[in-house]
């Protein structure tokens, strides 16, 4: 694509109109301006295409399998681990990680820093992402995925914490594909659906920070169903909500820089001026937010362990890895992130942003595998079940990537709007 | 006039809306309280009768129509099964298991029998979010399958480990746990299978407040036989199911760090805060937007002013 696009006047596409003067079809769109046979020459061109292809030709058959066969093909299918790491990492991992949406849009939108736009459309698109392959890890993991919709319509059990996530995660859903909307309709030329969407803004980005502090919470929120079965270090009944939600602050942050950074060294074609521009100086405003809510949750977690008073668990090795988690996937990115703002560095800060990632996943991995049932004994998931998770993860690349391709995320969008 | 109407039908809702929350809270407190129905049955479980011969094991697979095991029930060496060092546990083709338990100081081994302990206030019913799962008056917890999303939840959820998955099954899974054989037996004042087939009377059938007044009787009767505990009187907020040992609990298998509360209480801190963040972020949130676009909205008041 990017040496189309250095040759090309038109493509990539950023207006109604070619230059000629005719109106580009939807199609043609889809097709990002180039003939079937040039499209199928970039996609085989492109190497990360063959290793998508590696991962779905042994990824598709196993999901058939599983759907076919049953949860204990590919899993375990353990009564001491009832969740294992499509739960873990599909839905505990990437549910953190899409709270980017819900950041940037009350940034945006709330506190009116609007230097923040030339970014706020791919952190609304991160989120609904994130959220949406949440669900669809989900679908592999339930027991009966076609009943899905039942707790939301036909047997309803309000006081569970399940439920709550079960209809926050739905509805913000909807309010985030509302959000992206405007970049749909614009590459579609529907401007009158997009200026509805502009005018509710402000009332979908408060229900957004609502719904998210509510259900980031509820999911840490869920691990207080099991006193007796998460090591006490990564589980702190009173304050496990608010552990999960500041977590996600700095998780969302973090994949809004680990993405940019991704686009900007591999997406350039796809980038304006305006982005270009703009993704320096953002990834370091963005990493004084990672810093302030990272040093929060330093402070809390220590808070959680002194309210329980577990300090003589620290001398454990179950407290030296607890230590090791926090010191790597939170003290470190730390110390970066204030580096990198104080002297300006965005690299500095995109390497804070990674740990970050990794840290935070680490984090929901330790606390719904790793230190869950302590007492008995280490579930190690079969590789069938992790490469499931891969394969799934494939297509929320895939996914990513077909938009970025085409809507106006990364540019903004010449024509009409 | 029309203002007047408008304020009206507000006040009202405004009243219908503190009606509901009222009662509402009000059920709530009531469920605070809760401490079980009072005419549940349960079974006090003696461990020191109990000698291994597994008819319980038996008489459930048969009465819940479970398919065969592979050892038959007369086969012993399952006390030696050990799966990632640990005892045999429930699974989907049996509701209840009985372990082998060698106590250092006795010249005879015990054995404790595991089921569903039917919670007052069960793990697995309150974590559900489709309200698959029943405490019946009678005691016994029950569980449709018909709603099941399978989640899994209540296997988290519970502190016994009780609840389990038929995996094996693609297109008809569900949660396979002991009902206090409810369907054929309990709801009509039957005692259950295992009960009924224990040759050795250590499974009593009765009301809970009568059985925990047997296992007081019996403690204080046989001094120095029993430890003075009765397992299940207050563990994870009581349970139907309840246990009396000659030796330490956790000597035998037991969790004796189960709280001895309902699993729900350790989730109340969080489920209190929702109702607060509900209604208070709105407000402090568009009170956030009007003070940082504050500036913004002078500018274009007097930009318009200008205009005119």
């Amino acid at each position: 694509m990017k040496t189309i696009a250095q040759e090309s006047q038109e493509i990539p596409i950023n207006d109604h109109v070619q230059t000629d003067g005719t109106r580009w079809k939807i199609k043609e769109k889809l097709f990002l301006g180039l003939s079937k046979e040039e499209y199928k020459a970039q996609a085989m061109r492109n190497p990360v295409n063959w290793v998508l292809f590696i991962i779905f030709l042994v990824g598709l058959p196993l999901l058939a399998t599983r759907y076919l066969g049953g949860l204990d093909t590919v899993t375990h299918s353990s009564n001491d681990y009832p969740w294992g790491l499509f739960l873990g990492f599909g839905l505990f991992g990437m549910v953190p990680l899409s709270a980017s949406g819900f950041l940037l849009g009350t940034t945006v939108e709330i506190f009116g820093r609007k230097d923040f736009v030339p970014i706020e459309r791919l952190a609304l698109l991160n989120g609904l992402l994130g959220y949406f392959f949440a669900v669809i890890y989900l679908e592999v993991d339930l027991g009966m995925p076609w009943r899905l919709p039942y707790p939301m319509f036909v047997s309803l059990g309000p006081a569970a914490v399940l439920f709550l996530v079960a209809w926050h995660v739905a509805t913000y859903l909807s309010v985030q594909i509302a959000e992206v909307a405007p970049s749909l309709f614009e590459w579609m030329g529907w401007l009158k659906a997009k200026r509805f969407i502009k005018s509710i803004t402000i009332g979908l980005t408060i229900a957004g920070i609502i719904l998210s502090t509510l259900h980031q919470g509820a999911l840490g929120a869920l691990f207080c169903y099991a006193p007796t079965k998460v090591h006490p270090l990564w589980l702190s009944t009173n304050f496990m909500w608010i552990h999960f939600f500041c977590s996600a602050i700095f998780a969302g942050l973090s994949m809004v820089i680990v993405v940019s950074t991704l686009c900007k060294y591999f997406m350039r074609w796809r980038c304006d001026e305006r982005f270009l521009n703009a993704v320096d100086p953002l990834t370091v405003a963005l990493g004084k937010g990672c810093a302030y809510a990272l040093i929060t949750y330093l402070v809390i977690k220590i808070v959680g362990i002194a309210h329980d008073n577990e300090w003589e668990y620290l001398l454990t090795d179950w407290g030296f890895y607890y230590t090791l988690e926090l010191g790597l996937g939170a003290l470190l990115p730390l110390i970066l992130f204030t580096v990198g703002v104080k002297y300006g560095w965005p690299n500095v800060v995109r390497t804070a942003a990674v740990i970050t990632v990794i840290g935070v996943v680490m984090n929901r991995l330790n606390t719904s595998l790793i230190s869950f049932n302590w007492n008995l004994y280490q579930e190690i998931p079969r590789w069938q079940e992790i490469w499931i998770t891969v394969t799934i993860f494939a297509v929320y690349f895939i996914t990513y990537r077909f938009i970025l391709y085409r809507l106006p995320i990364l540019y903004e969008w010449k024509g009409e709007k | 006039m029309k203002k007047a109407v408008s304020r009206r039908k507000f006040l009202k809702g405004g009243l219908a809306g503190s009606a509901a929350l009222s009662l509402t809270t009000a059920k709530r407190s009531e469920a605070k309280s809760f401490e079980g129905y009072p005419d549940a049955m349960g079974v006090l479980v003696d461990l020191s009768r109990c000698v291994g011969c597994r008819s319980c094991e038996a008489a459930c697979n048969k009465e819940q129509g479970l398919p065969a095991p592979e050892k038959p029930f007369n086969d012993y060496s399952v006390f030696d099964e050990i799966h990632h060092g640990q005892k045999r546990r429930t699974d989907e083709t049996r509701y209840t298991v009985v372990n082998k338990y060698e106590v250092p100081g006795m010249d005879h081994p015990l054995f404790r029998k595991i089921q569903c302990n039917h919670c007052q206030e069960p793990a697995c019913l309150t974590s559900c979010f489709v309200n698959a799962y029943t405490k019946t008056p009678e005691g016994a917890v029950i569980y449709n399958p018909k709603v099941c999303v399978g989640c899994r939840t209540c296997m988290i959820a519970c502190p016994f480990y009780i609840p389990t998955f038929r995996y094996s099954s693609a297109f008809n899974p569900r949660i396979m746990k002991c009902i206090f054989c409810y369907d054929t037996r309990l709801q009509y004042g039957k005692p259950p299978a295992c009960v009924e087939a224990c040759p050795q009377e250590a499974l009593t059938f009765g009301k809970r407040e009568d059985l925990i007044n047997i296992g007081r009787q019996r403690i204080r009767e046989n001094k120095g036989q029993y430890v003075s505990h009765i397992y299940g009187e207050h563990e994870a907020g009581g349970t139907s199911w309840m246990y009396l040992s000659p030796v330490d609990f956790d000597e035998v298998g037991f969790d004796t760090k189960v709280p001895k509360e309902p699993i729900l209480n350790f989730v109340k801190d969080f489920l209190s805060i929702v109702p607060m963040v509900l209604t208070i972020w709105p407000a402090l949130f568009a009170g956030i937007h009007l003070l940082a676009t504050r500036k913004d909205a002078i500018k274009t008041k007097e930009e318009t002013k200008g205009d005119k």
